[in-house]
Protein backbone atom coordinates (compact mmCIF):
# COMPACT_ATOMS: atom_id res chain seq x y z
CA UNK A 1 0.00 0.00 0.00
CA UNK A 2 1.26 3.44 -0.54
CA UNK A 3 1.63 5.66 2.01
CA UNK A 4 -0.45 9.07 1.49
CA UNK A 5 0.50 11.94 3.37
CA UNK A 6 -3.27 13.37 4.82
CA UNK A 7 -2.78 17.12 6.75
CA UNK A 8 -5.02 16.89 9.61
CA UNK A 9 -5.73 20.27 12.02
CA UNK A 10 -6.17 19.72 16.41
CA UNK A 11 -5.90 21.53 18.59
CA UNK A 12 -3.31 20.78 21.35
CA UNK A 13 -5.50 19.08 24.26
CA UNK A 14 -5.26 15.99 26.27
CA UNK A 15 -8.32 14.64 23.98
CA UNK A 16 -6.29 15.07 20.33
CA UNK A 17 -4.54 11.90 21.83
CA UNK A 18 -5.89 9.30 19.15
CA UNK A 19 -4.65 11.32 16.40
CA UNK A 20 -1.14 12.10 17.78
CA UNK A 21 -0.97 8.46 18.84
CA UNK A 22 -2.10 7.07 15.36
CA UNK A 23 0.93 8.52 13.90
CA UNK A 24 3.49 8.44 16.57
CA UNK A 25 2.85 4.75 17.40
CA UNK A 26 2.33 3.64 13.51
CA UNK A 27 -1.35 2.95 13.60
CA UNK A 28 -1.65 5.19 10.61
CA UNK A 29 1.36 3.95 8.93
CA UNK A 30 -0.06 0.31 8.95
CA UNK A 31 -3.65 1.94 7.00
CA UNK A 32 -1.00 3.48 4.63
CA UNK A 33 -1.26 6.89 6.40
CA UNK A 34 1.17 9.43 7.49
CA UNK A 35 -0.66 12.20 9.11
CA UNK A 36 1.05 15.82 8.80
CA UNK A 37 -0.41 16.82 12.18
CA UNK A 38 -1.00 20.58 12.60
CA UNK A 39 -1.30 22.41 16.12
CA UNK A 40 -3.92 25.33 15.69
CA UNK A 41 -4.02 27.94 17.75
CA UNK A 42 -7.64 28.63 17.68
CA UNK A 43 -10.92 26.41 17.22
CA UNK A 44 -11.70 29.10 14.98
CA UNK A 45 -8.86 28.23 12.65
CA UNK A 46 -9.45 24.83 12.91
CA UNK A 47 -12.75 25.10 11.25
CA UNK A 48 -11.38 27.43 9.16
CA UNK A 49 -8.46 25.06 7.70
CA UNK A 50 -11.09 22.24 7.34
CA UNK A 51 -13.73 24.12 5.91
CA UNK A 52 -10.96 26.03 2.97
CA UNK A 53 -9.55 22.56 2.66
CA UNK A 54 -6.31 23.10 4.13
CA UNK A 55 -6.81 20.18 5.67
CA UNK A 56 -8.77 17.03 4.93
CA UNK A 57 -9.98 15.95 8.90
CA UNK A 58 -9.65 17.50 11.84
CA UNK A 59 -10.00 16.82 15.77
CA UNK A 60 -13.32 19.21 16.64
CA UNK A 61 -15.70 20.26 19.49
CA UNK A 62 -18.55 17.82 18.60
CA UNK A 63 -21.38 20.81 18.33
CA UNK A 64 -18.93 22.60 15.99
CA UNK A 65 -20.08 20.19 12.69
CA UNK A 66 -23.85 20.58 14.06
CA UNK A 67 -24.17 24.63 14.52
CA UNK A 68 -22.35 24.61 10.73
CA UNK A 69 -25.38 22.78 9.80
CA UNK A 70 -28.18 24.16 11.52
CA UNK A 71 -26.18 27.70 10.26
CA UNK A 72 -25.47 28.97 13.23
CA UNK A 73 -21.33 30.94 13.08
CA UNK A 74 -19.53 32.55 10.28
CA UNK A 75 -19.18 29.31 8.37
CA UNK A 76 -21.31 27.19 6.03
CA UNK A 77 -19.05 24.42 4.84
CA UNK A 78 -20.69 20.86 5.37
CA UNK A 79 -19.16 18.84 7.89
CA UNK A 80 -19.00 15.21 8.57
CA UNK A 81 -18.62 13.64 12.29
CA UNK A 82 -17.56 10.37 11.23
CA UNK A 83 -16.38 9.11 15.35
CA UNK A 84 -16.46 10.65 18.32
CA UNK A 85 -12.83 10.55 18.88
CA UNK A 86 -12.90 11.09 22.94
CA UNK A 87 -16.41 11.28 25.52
CA UNK A 88 -16.28 13.28 28.83
CA UNK A 89 -13.36 15.45 29.52
CA UNK A 90 -14.03 18.50 30.77
CA UNK A 91 -14.17 20.38 33.96
CA UNK A 92 -15.47 22.90 35.64
CA UNK A 93 -13.63 25.57 37.86
CA UNK A 94 -14.04 28.43 40.48
CA UNK A 95 -11.83 31.45 40.84
CA UNK A 96 -10.05 32.04 44.20
CA UNK A 97 -13.13 34.18 45.76
CA UNK A 98 -15.91 31.57 45.01
CA UNK A 99 -13.52 28.92 46.10
CA UNK A 100 -12.88 30.65 49.80
CA UNK A 101 -17.13 31.91 49.47
CA UNK A 102 -17.89 28.42 48.65
CA UNK A 103 -15.80 26.70 51.67
CA UNK A 104 -17.42 29.24 54.21
CA UNK A 105 -20.49 28.34 53.29
CA UNK A 106 -18.94 24.74 54.16
CA UNK A 107 -19.32 22.85 50.44
CA UNK A 108 -17.70 19.97 50.68
CA UNK A 109 -16.39 20.14 47.35
CA UNK A 110 -17.59 16.48 46.48
CA UNK A 111 -16.33 16.84 42.66
CA UNK A 112 -19.98 14.42 41.98
CA UNK A 113 -23.12 15.67 42.33
CA UNK A 114 -23.84 18.27 40.04
CA UNK A 115 -27.58 19.35 41.93
CA UNK A 116 -25.46 19.84 45.15
CA UNK A 117 -22.57 22.21 43.57
CA UNK A 118 -24.78 24.03 41.27
CA UNK A 119 -27.25 24.63 44.87
CA UNK A 120 -23.85 25.92 47.02
CA UNK A 121 -22.79 27.74 44.32
CA UNK A 122 -26.11 30.11 43.70
CA UNK A 123 -26.01 30.23 47.52
CA UNK A 124 -22.76 32.28 47.62
CA UNK A 125 -23.16 34.21 44.42
CA UNK A 126 -23.99 37.93 45.12
CA UNK A 127 -25.56 39.19 41.78
CA UNK A 128 -24.08 37.95 38.52
CA UNK A 129 -21.53 34.80 37.64
CA UNK A 130 -19.46 35.04 34.63
CA UNK A 131 -18.24 31.30 33.57
CA UNK A 132 -15.85 31.34 30.50
CA UNK A 133 -15.62 29.02 27.79
CA UNK A 134 -13.38 27.90 24.82
CA UNK A 135 -15.69 28.37 22.19
CA UNK A 136 -19.43 29.52 21.21
CA UNK A 137 -20.01 25.83 19.91
CA UNK A 138 -18.93 23.65 22.31
CA UNK A 139 -19.86 21.16 24.66
CA UNK A 140 -19.05 23.23 27.57
CA UNK A 141 -20.93 25.85 26.36
CA UNK A 142 -24.28 23.24 26.43
CA UNK A 143 -23.54 21.16 29.70
CA UNK A 144 -22.91 24.87 31.27
CA UNK A 145 -26.72 25.72 30.04
CA UNK A 146 -28.73 22.71 31.20
CA UNK A 147 -26.55 22.48 34.38
CA UNK A 148 -28.02 26.60 34.68
CA UNK A 149 -31.43 25.86 33.97
CA UNK A 150 -31.86 22.67 35.98
CA UNK A 151 -30.05 24.23 39.46
CA UNK A 152 -31.33 27.37 41.67
CA UNK A 153 -28.24 29.25 39.49
CA UNK A 154 -31.08 29.34 36.60
CA UNK A 155 -32.51 32.07 38.86
CA UNK A 156 -29.27 34.56 38.65
CA UNK A 157 -27.88 36.63 35.77
CA UNK A 158 -25.23 34.16 34.51
CA UNK A 159 -23.04 35.05 31.42
CA UNK A 160 -21.11 32.40 29.43
CA UNK A 161 -17.78 34.48 27.67
CA UNK A 162 -15.38 32.72 25.22
CA UNK A 163 -11.92 32.88 27.02
CA UNK A 164 -9.17 30.86 25.15
CA UNK A 165 -7.79 28.24 27.62
CA UNK A 166 -4.40 29.73 27.88
CA UNK A 167 -5.59 32.87 29.32
CA UNK A 168 -8.31 31.72 31.44
CA UNK A 169 -5.98 32.10 34.79
CA UNK A 170 -5.35 35.63 33.75
CA UNK A 171 -8.85 36.56 32.84
CA UNK A 172 -9.46 35.33 36.43
CA UNK A 173 -6.93 36.99 37.84
CA UNK A 174 -8.83 40.24 35.72
CA UNK A 175 -11.74 39.75 37.36
CA UNK A 176 -13.18 38.81 34.24
CA UNK A 177 -14.43 35.64 34.65
CA UNK A 178 -15.40 33.97 38.14
CA UNK A 179 -15.51 30.38 36.75
CA UNK A 180 -14.75 28.29 33.64
CA UNK A 181 -15.48 25.09 31.82
CA UNK A 182 -12.20 23.93 30.23
CA UNK A 183 -10.81 20.20 29.00
CA UNK A 184 -7.65 19.07 30.33
CA UNK A 185 -4.62 20.10 30.45
CA UNK A 186 -6.35 23.32 31.78
CA UNK A 187 -8.18 23.18 34.46
CA UNK A 188 -5.00 21.57 36.06
CA UNK A 189 -3.00 23.93 34.84
CA UNK A 190 -5.52 26.70 36.63
CA UNK A 191 -5.41 24.81 39.79
CA UNK A 192 -1.29 24.51 39.74
CA UNK A 193 -1.24 28.16 38.88
CA UNK A 194 -3.26 28.94 42.16
CA UNK A 195 -5.83 30.65 40.52
CA UNK A 196 -8.62 28.44 41.54
CA UNK A 197 -10.32 25.02 42.36
CA UNK A 198 -11.65 22.72 40.36
CA UNK A 199 -15.78 22.49 41.43
CA UNK A 200 -17.35 19.45 39.42
CA UNK A 201 -16.40 17.61 36.45
CA UNK A 202 -18.32 18.25 33.24
CA UNK A 203 -19.27 15.12 32.93
CA UNK A 204 -21.42 15.01 36.76
CA UNK A 205 -23.80 17.03 34.26
CA UNK A 206 -24.03 14.44 31.41
CA UNK A 207 -22.46 11.13 31.99
CA UNK A 208 -21.40 10.14 28.35
CA UNK A 209 -21.12 13.67 26.39
CA UNK A 210 -19.43 13.19 23.22
CA UNK A 211 -16.62 15.61 23.19
CA UNK A 212 -14.79 15.71 20.50
CA UNK A 213 -15.33 14.11 16.99
CA UNK A 214 -13.13 13.57 13.91
CA UNK A 215 -14.35 15.55 11.72
CA UNK A 216 -14.14 15.70 7.79
CA UNK A 217 -15.62 18.11 4.49
CA UNK A 218 -18.69 15.72 3.27
CA UNK A 219 -17.90 16.22 0.22
CA UNK A 220 -14.31 14.91 1.11
CA UNK A 221 -15.97 11.56 2.39
CA UNK A 222 -17.72 11.49 -0.90
CA UNK A 223 -15.19 11.50 -3.12
CA UNK A 224 -12.08 9.77 -0.68
CA UNK A 225 -14.51 7.34 1.00
CA UNK A 226 -10.74 4.68 0.94
CA UNK A 227 -8.49 7.48 2.93
CA UNK A 228 -11.82 7.96 4.79
CA UNK A 229 -11.62 4.65 5.90
CA UNK A 230 -7.97 4.20 6.74
CA UNK A 231 -7.82 7.41 8.92
CA UNK A 232 -11.16 6.14 11.06
CA UNK A 233 -9.88 2.84 11.60
CA UNK A 234 -6.06 4.08 12.78
CA UNK A 235 -7.70 6.50 14.47
CA UNK A 236 -9.92 3.40 16.08
CA UNK A 237 -7.41 1.83 17.21
CA UNK A 238 -5.42 4.28 18.59
CA UNK A 239 -8.10 5.14 20.41
CA UNK A 240 -8.14 1.41 22.12
CA UNK A 241 -4.78 2.12 22.78
CA UNK A 242 -5.30 4.52 24.70
CA UNK A 243 -8.27 3.03 26.59
CA UNK A 244 -6.21 0.41 28.17
CA UNK A 245 -4.74 1.18 31.83
CA UNK A 246 -1.01 0.07 30.73
CA UNK A 247 -0.48 2.86 27.81
CA UNK A 248 -1.19 5.57 30.50
CA UNK A 249 2.13 6.18 31.49
CA UNK A 250 3.50 5.91 27.91
CA UNK A 251 0.57 7.89 26.54
CA UNK A 252 1.38 11.19 28.84
CA UNK A 253 4.86 10.95 27.69
CA UNK A 254 4.19 11.34 24.75
CA UNK A 255 1.95 13.79 24.67
CA UNK A 256 3.70 15.56 26.95
CA UNK A 257 6.30 16.10 24.42
CA UNK A 258 7.33 20.12 23.51
CA UNK A 259 5.64 19.42 19.39
CA UNK A 260 2.24 18.62 20.81
CA UNK A 261 1.23 19.65 24.26
CA UNK A 262 4.17 20.86 25.92
CA UNK A 263 2.99 20.66 29.55
CA UNK A 264 4.35 17.94 31.84
CA UNK A 265 3.25 14.34 31.49
CA UNK A 266 2.12 14.42 35.74
CA UNK A 267 -0.62 17.17 34.60
CA UNK A 268 -1.54 14.71 31.63
CA UNK A 269 -1.91 11.80 33.52
CA UNK A 270 -4.07 13.48 35.70
CA UNK A 271 -6.80 13.57 33.02
CA UNK A 272 -5.93 10.01 31.48
CA UNK A 273 -6.14 8.69 34.87
CA UNK A 274 -8.88 10.45 35.86
CA UNK A 275 -7.19 11.51 39.57
CA UNK A 276 -7.33 15.15 39.63
CA UNK A 277 -5.81 17.71 41.95
CA UNK A 278 -8.56 20.21 42.52
CA UNK A 279 -7.23 22.85 44.71
CA UNK A 280 -4.10 24.37 45.59
CA UNK A 281 -4.36 22.20 49.26
CA UNK A 282 -3.60 18.90 47.34
CA UNK A 283 -7.02 17.73 47.35
CA UNK A 284 -7.71 14.71 45.02
CA UNK A 285 -10.57 12.97 43.81
CA UNK A 286 -11.08 10.17 42.08
CA UNK A 287 -13.35 10.37 38.67
CA UNK A 288 -13.99 7.13 36.04
CA UNK A 289 -14.87 7.85 32.92
CA UNK A 290 -13.57 10.97 33.28
CA UNK A 291 -11.96 10.76 29.68
CA UNK A 292 -12.90 7.77 27.62
CA UNK A 293 -11.22 7.30 24.10
CA UNK A 294 -12.96 3.90 23.39
CA UNK A 295 -14.70 1.58 25.79
CA UNK A 296 -18.43 1.70 26.21
CA UNK A 297 -18.79 2.27 22.33
CA UNK A 298 -17.60 5.44 22.81
CA UNK A 299 -16.46 6.00 19.22
CA UNK A 300 -19.79 5.81 17.72
CA UNK A 301 -21.24 8.77 16.01
CA UNK A 302 -24.94 8.14 18.02
CA UNK A 303 -27.36 10.54 16.11
CA UNK A 304 -29.09 10.84 18.73
CA UNK A 305 -26.48 12.56 20.84
CA UNK A 306 -26.30 14.85 17.82
CA UNK A 307 -30.05 15.41 17.73
CA UNK A 308 -29.67 16.58 21.10
CA UNK A 309 -27.19 18.99 21.18
CA UNK A 310 -29.32 20.52 17.98
CA UNK A 311 -32.08 20.63 19.58
CA UNK A 312 -30.91 22.50 22.82
CA UNK A 313 -29.20 24.84 20.02
CA UNK A 314 -32.42 25.64 18.58
CA UNK A 315 -34.02 26.26 21.76
CA UNK A 316 -31.71 28.54 22.52
CA UNK A 317 -31.73 30.37 18.84
CA UNK A 318 -35.06 30.21 18.58
CA UNK A 319 -35.05 27.91 15.58
CA UNK A 320 -37.66 25.04 14.53
CA UNK A 321 -36.28 22.29 17.11
CA UNK A 322 -37.90 19.28 14.58
CA UNK A 323 -36.21 20.57 11.60
CA UNK A 324 -33.04 21.18 13.82
CA UNK A 325 -33.04 17.71 15.36
CA UNK A 326 -32.99 16.19 11.38
CA UNK A 327 -30.43 18.74 9.78
CA UNK A 328 -28.21 17.58 13.21
CA UNK A 329 -28.70 14.04 13.03
CA UNK A 330 -27.19 13.65 9.77
CA UNK A 331 -24.51 14.94 10.65
CA UNK A 332 -23.05 12.37 13.06
CA UNK A 333 -22.12 9.51 10.46
CA UNK A 334 -23.53 5.94 12.33
CA UNK A 335 -23.78 4.78 8.39
CA UNK A 336 -20.11 5.89 7.29
CA UNK A 337 -18.86 4.29 11.13
CA UNK A 338 -20.43 1.00 10.35
CA UNK A 339 -19.41 0.39 6.95
CA UNK A 340 -15.40 1.28 7.91
CA UNK A 341 -15.24 -0.14 11.18
CA UNK A 342 -17.65 -3.25 11.00
CA UNK A 343 -14.37 -5.45 10.55
CA UNK A 344 -12.65 -3.81 13.09
CA UNK A 345 -14.71 -3.46 15.88
CA UNK A 346 -17.13 -6.07 17.85
CA UNK A 347 -18.83 -2.89 19.79
CA UNK A 348 -21.02 -2.32 17.52
CA UNK A 349 -24.62 -1.12 17.77
CA UNK A 350 -27.36 -2.69 16.17
CA UNK A 351 -28.85 0.60 16.28
CA UNK A 352 -28.05 4.04 16.03
CA UNK A 353 -30.13 6.31 18.01
CA UNK A 354 -30.70 5.66 21.82
CA UNK A 355 -33.05 7.68 24.52
CA UNK A 356 -29.87 9.85 25.90
CA UNK A 357 -30.04 9.73 29.50
CA UNK A 358 -31.42 6.48 30.11
CA UNK A 359 -28.56 4.46 31.69
CA UNK A 360 -27.93 4.44 35.50
CA UNK A 361 -25.65 1.70 34.76
CA UNK A 362 -23.46 0.28 32.66
CA UNK A 363 -25.85 -2.08 30.31
CA UNK A 364 -25.67 -4.50 28.37
CA UNK A 365 -27.37 -3.86 24.39
CA UNK A 366 -28.05 -5.79 21.11
CA UNK A 367 -24.86 -5.17 19.00
CA UNK A 368 -24.30 -6.86 15.63
CA UNK A 369 -21.69 -9.63 16.90
CA UNK A 370 -23.50 -10.24 20.63
CA UNK A 371 -23.58 -8.08 23.86
CA UNK A 372 -22.06 -4.45 24.03
CA UNK A 373 -21.94 -3.14 27.47
CA UNK A 374 -23.16 0.86 27.09
CA UNK A 375 -21.92 2.50 29.97
CA UNK A 376 -24.12 4.83 32.33
CA UNK A 377 -25.28 7.92 30.16
CA UNK A 378 -27.57 9.85 33.09
CA UNK A 379 -28.28 13.78 32.83
CA UNK A 380 -28.19 14.64 36.17
CA UNK A 381 -31.56 15.53 36.63
CA UNK A 382 -32.69 12.38 35.89
CA UNK A 383 -34.61 13.26 32.19
CA UNK A 384 -34.45 11.50 29.64
CA UNK A 385 -33.71 12.32 25.86
CA UNK A 386 -35.65 10.66 23.17
CA UNK A 387 -34.54 11.31 19.53
CA UNK A 388 -37.57 10.58 17.87
CA UNK A 389 -40.23 12.58 20.30
CA UNK A 390 -41.35 15.64 18.07
CA UNK A 391 -41.39 18.65 19.96
CA UNK B 1 -20.15 60.92 7.28
CA UNK B 2 -22.57 58.07 7.82
CA UNK B 3 -20.67 56.62 4.50
CA UNK B 4 -17.50 56.11 6.16
CA UNK B 5 -16.62 52.48 7.05
CA UNK B 6 -15.20 51.89 10.42
CA UNK B 7 -12.71 48.89 10.51
CA UNK B 8 -11.11 47.81 13.76
CA UNK B 9 -7.90 45.75 13.61
CA UNK B 10 -7.65 43.13 17.08
CA UNK B 11 -2.75 43.65 16.79
CA UNK B 12 -1.47 43.69 20.11
CA UNK B 13 2.09 44.41 18.22
CA UNK B 14 2.20 48.26 17.94
CA UNK B 15 4.22 48.96 15.11
CA UNK B 16 2.29 45.84 13.30
CA UNK B 17 -0.76 47.63 13.67
CA UNK B 18 0.40 51.07 12.54
CA UNK B 19 1.74 49.58 9.21
CA UNK B 20 -2.02 48.05 8.80
CA UNK B 21 -3.71 51.32 9.37
CA UNK B 22 -1.59 53.25 7.35
CA UNK B 23 -2.48 50.91 4.59
CA UNK B 24 -6.03 50.48 5.50
CA UNK B 25 -6.12 54.34 5.36
CA UNK B 26 -4.37 55.26 2.07
CA UNK B 27 -6.38 52.72 0.50
CA UNK B 28 -10.16 53.99 1.48
CA UNK B 29 -11.43 56.70 3.51
CA UNK B 30 -12.19 54.75 6.83
CA UNK B 31 -12.02 55.34 10.54
CA UNK B 32 -9.45 52.72 11.97
CA UNK B 33 -9.82 51.58 15.20
CA UNK B 34 -6.99 49.39 17.14
CA UNK B 35 -7.70 47.06 19.91
CA UNK B 36 -4.40 45.79 21.70
CA UNK B 37 -5.47 44.75 24.66
CA UNK B 38 -7.67 41.55 24.07
CA UNK B 39 -9.45 41.87 27.89
CA UNK B 40 -13.33 42.41 27.09
CA UNK B 41 -12.49 41.86 23.45
CA UNK B 42 -16.19 41.61 22.45
CA UNK B 43 -17.05 44.51 24.40
CA UNK B 44 -14.34 47.05 23.35
CA UNK B 45 -15.06 45.56 19.79
CA UNK B 46 -19.21 46.22 19.96
CA UNK B 47 -18.10 49.95 21.15
CA UNK B 48 -16.95 50.87 18.03
CA UNK B 49 -19.94 49.81 15.52
CA UNK B 50 -17.23 48.64 13.28
CA UNK B 51 -18.39 47.23 9.69
CA UNK B 52 -15.30 45.23 9.30
CA UNK B 53 -12.89 43.66 12.20
CA UNK B 54 -9.60 42.74 10.87
CA UNK B 55 -7.09 39.93 12.59
CA UNK B 56 -4.41 37.32 12.34
CA UNK B 57 -5.61 34.54 11.99
CA UNK B 58 -2.91 32.96 14.02
CA UNK B 59 -4.38 34.74 17.08
CA UNK B 60 -5.47 32.54 19.63
CA UNK B 61 -8.07 35.56 20.73
CA UNK B 62 -10.13 35.01 17.65
CA UNK B 63 -12.41 32.61 19.11
CA UNK B 64 -13.64 35.38 21.16
CA UNK B 65 -14.25 36.92 18.09
CA UNK B 66 -16.63 34.14 16.88
CA UNK B 67 -19.09 35.71 19.98
CA UNK B 68 -20.27 38.23 17.74
CA UNK B 69 -21.51 35.92 14.61
CA UNK B 70 -24.00 34.78 17.44
CA UNK B 71 -26.95 36.83 17.01
CA UNK B 72 -27.19 37.23 20.66
CA UNK B 73 -23.81 38.75 20.35
CA UNK B 74 -22.66 42.06 22.40
CA UNK B 75 -22.86 43.33 18.88
CA UNK B 76 -26.44 44.56 17.65
CA UNK B 77 -25.76 44.04 14.18
CA UNK B 78 -24.57 40.44 12.91
CA UNK B 79 -21.33 39.99 12.00
CA UNK B 80 -20.50 36.94 9.74
CA UNK B 81 -17.44 36.03 9.37
CA UNK B 82 -16.64 37.01 5.81
CA UNK B 83 -16.04 33.65 3.83
CA UNK B 84 -18.52 33.26 1.24
CA UNK B 85 -20.76 34.57 -1.78
CA UNK B 86 -19.49 36.40 -4.35
CA UNK B 87 -16.28 37.59 -3.02
CA UNK B 88 -15.05 34.25 -2.31
CA UNK B 89 -11.65 34.17 -4.18
CA UNK B 90 -11.36 37.28 -1.68
CA UNK B 91 -11.98 35.48 1.57
CA UNK B 92 -9.54 32.43 -0.21
CA UNK B 93 -7.02 35.24 -0.50
CA UNK B 94 -7.78 36.18 2.71
CA UNK B 95 -6.77 33.15 4.48
CA UNK B 96 -4.12 32.35 2.86
CA UNK B 97 -2.41 35.85 3.62
CA UNK B 98 -3.11 35.02 7.16
CA UNK B 99 -6.17 37.86 7.83
CA UNK B 100 -9.76 36.70 9.00
CA UNK B 101 -12.08 39.06 8.43
CA UNK B 102 -15.73 39.83 10.28
CA UNK B 103 -17.96 41.77 8.74
CA UNK B 104 -21.45 43.37 9.12
CA UNK B 105 -24.07 41.44 7.62
CA UNK B 106 -25.88 43.22 4.20
CA UNK B 107 -22.07 44.96 4.03
CA UNK B 108 -21.52 44.88 -0.22
CA UNK B 109 -18.93 43.21 -1.42
CA UNK B 110 -17.31 46.30 -3.58
CA UNK B 111 -17.07 48.31 -0.93
CA UNK B 112 -15.34 45.67 1.40
CA UNK B 113 -13.04 45.30 -1.87
CA UNK B 114 -10.81 47.87 -1.49
CA UNK B 115 -10.01 47.28 2.60
CA UNK B 116 -9.57 43.32 2.33
CA UNK B 117 -7.33 44.16 -0.85
CA UNK B 118 -5.31 46.72 1.35
CA UNK B 119 -4.76 44.18 4.18
CA UNK B 120 -4.55 41.32 2.26
CA UNK B 121 -1.51 43.18 0.59
CA UNK B 122 -0.44 44.26 4.31
CA UNK B 123 -0.86 41.07 6.41
CA UNK B 124 1.04 38.93 3.75
CA UNK B 125 4.05 41.73 3.78
CA UNK B 126 4.18 41.04 7.93
CA UNK B 127 3.44 37.52 7.38
CA UNK B 128 7.03 37.21 5.15
CA UNK B 129 8.88 39.48 7.24
CA UNK B 130 7.87 37.47 10.34
CA UNK B 131 8.95 34.22 8.59
CA UNK B 132 12.04 35.88 7.65
CA UNK B 133 13.24 36.72 10.80
CA UNK B 134 12.67 33.32 12.39
CA UNK B 135 15.04 31.72 9.48
CA UNK B 136 17.45 34.20 10.62
CA UNK B 137 17.16 33.40 14.16
CA UNK B 138 16.94 29.45 13.02
CA UNK B 139 20.27 30.06 11.26
CA UNK B 140 21.95 31.84 13.70
CA UNK B 141 20.67 29.47 16.02
CA UNK B 142 22.54 26.93 14.30
CA UNK B 143 25.63 28.48 13.37
CA UNK B 144 26.12 28.75 17.10
CA UNK B 145 25.72 25.03 17.50
CA UNK B 146 28.02 24.17 14.35
CA UNK B 147 30.76 26.35 16.12
CA UNK B 148 30.16 24.69 19.31
CA UNK B 149 30.81 21.03 17.86
CA UNK B 150 33.79 22.38 15.55
CA UNK B 151 35.32 23.19 19.08
CA UNK B 152 34.53 19.88 20.61
CA UNK B 153 36.14 18.20 17.90
CA UNK B 154 39.14 20.87 17.86
CA UNK B 155 39.68 19.76 21.85
CA UNK B 156 39.24 15.70 21.00
CA UNK B 157 40.80 15.38 18.10
CA UNK B 158 43.77 18.15 17.92
CA UNK B 159 42.43 19.00 13.80
CA UNK B 160 42.02 22.84 13.25
CA UNK B 161 38.73 24.55 12.50
CA UNK B 162 38.66 23.66 8.63
CA UNK B 163 39.00 19.81 9.63
CA UNK B 164 36.65 19.95 12.23
CA UNK B 165 33.75 21.09 9.85
CA UNK B 166 34.43 18.96 7.17
CA UNK B 167 34.64 16.00 9.42
CA UNK B 168 30.66 17.44 10.61
CA UNK B 169 30.09 17.79 7.14
CA UNK B 170 30.98 14.51 5.84
CA UNK B 171 29.16 12.81 8.44
CA UNK B 172 26.12 14.71 7.70
CA UNK B 173 26.41 13.66 4.16
CA UNK B 174 26.85 9.57 5.20
CA UNK B 175 23.93 9.68 7.54
CA UNK B 176 21.84 11.72 5.08
CA UNK B 177 21.83 14.61 7.96
CA UNK B 178 21.69 18.26 8.60
CA UNK B 179 25.26 19.62 9.50
CA UNK B 180 23.27 21.32 12.36
CA UNK B 181 22.09 18.23 13.54
CA UNK B 182 24.85 15.89 13.39
CA UNK B 183 26.53 19.46 15.55
CA UNK B 184 23.69 19.27 18.01
CA UNK B 185 24.17 15.34 18.37
CA UNK B 186 27.59 15.56 19.24
CA UNK B 187 27.33 19.02 21.58
CA UNK B 188 24.59 17.39 23.30
CA UNK B 189 26.88 13.80 23.44
CA UNK B 190 30.24 15.58 24.55
CA UNK B 191 27.71 17.20 27.38
CA UNK B 192 27.04 13.72 28.39
CA UNK B 193 30.17 12.23 28.58
CA UNK B 194 32.16 15.33 30.36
Amino acid sequence: MKTVTLPVAYMPLVDAAPLIVAQDLGFAEAEGLSLDLIAAPSWSSVRDMLAFGRVDAAHMLSPVPVAMALGLGGVRTALSAVSVTSVNGNVIGVGRPLEDKLRSAGHDFSFDDAAHAGAALASVIDDRLTVGVPFPFSMHVELLHYWFENTPLAGLDVTIRVVPPPLMAQAMAAGEIDAFCVGEPWGSVTVESGAGALLLPAKSIWAFAPEKVLAVRSDWAETEPHLLGRLMRATFKAGRWLSLPESRTAAATLLSRKEYLDVSSELIDRALSGRLTISSNGDQRQVDDLLEFNAGAANFPWRSQAKWIGARMAQRSGFDVGEAMRAAGSVFRSDLYRQELSQTTSDMPGASEKLEGSLAHATAVASETGRLILHPDRFFDGRIFDPSAKS
Amino acid sequence: MADRLTVVVVEEDRDRAIAIVDALKASEDCDVFVIGNVSGLARQIAAHEPDVVLIDIDNPTRDMLEELTLASGPLERPVAMFVSGAAGGLATAAIEAGVSAYVVDGLKAERLKPIMDAAIARFQMVRQMRTELAETRRALEERKVIDRAKGVLMKARGVGEEEAYAMLRKTAMDQGRKVADVAEALVTASGLLS
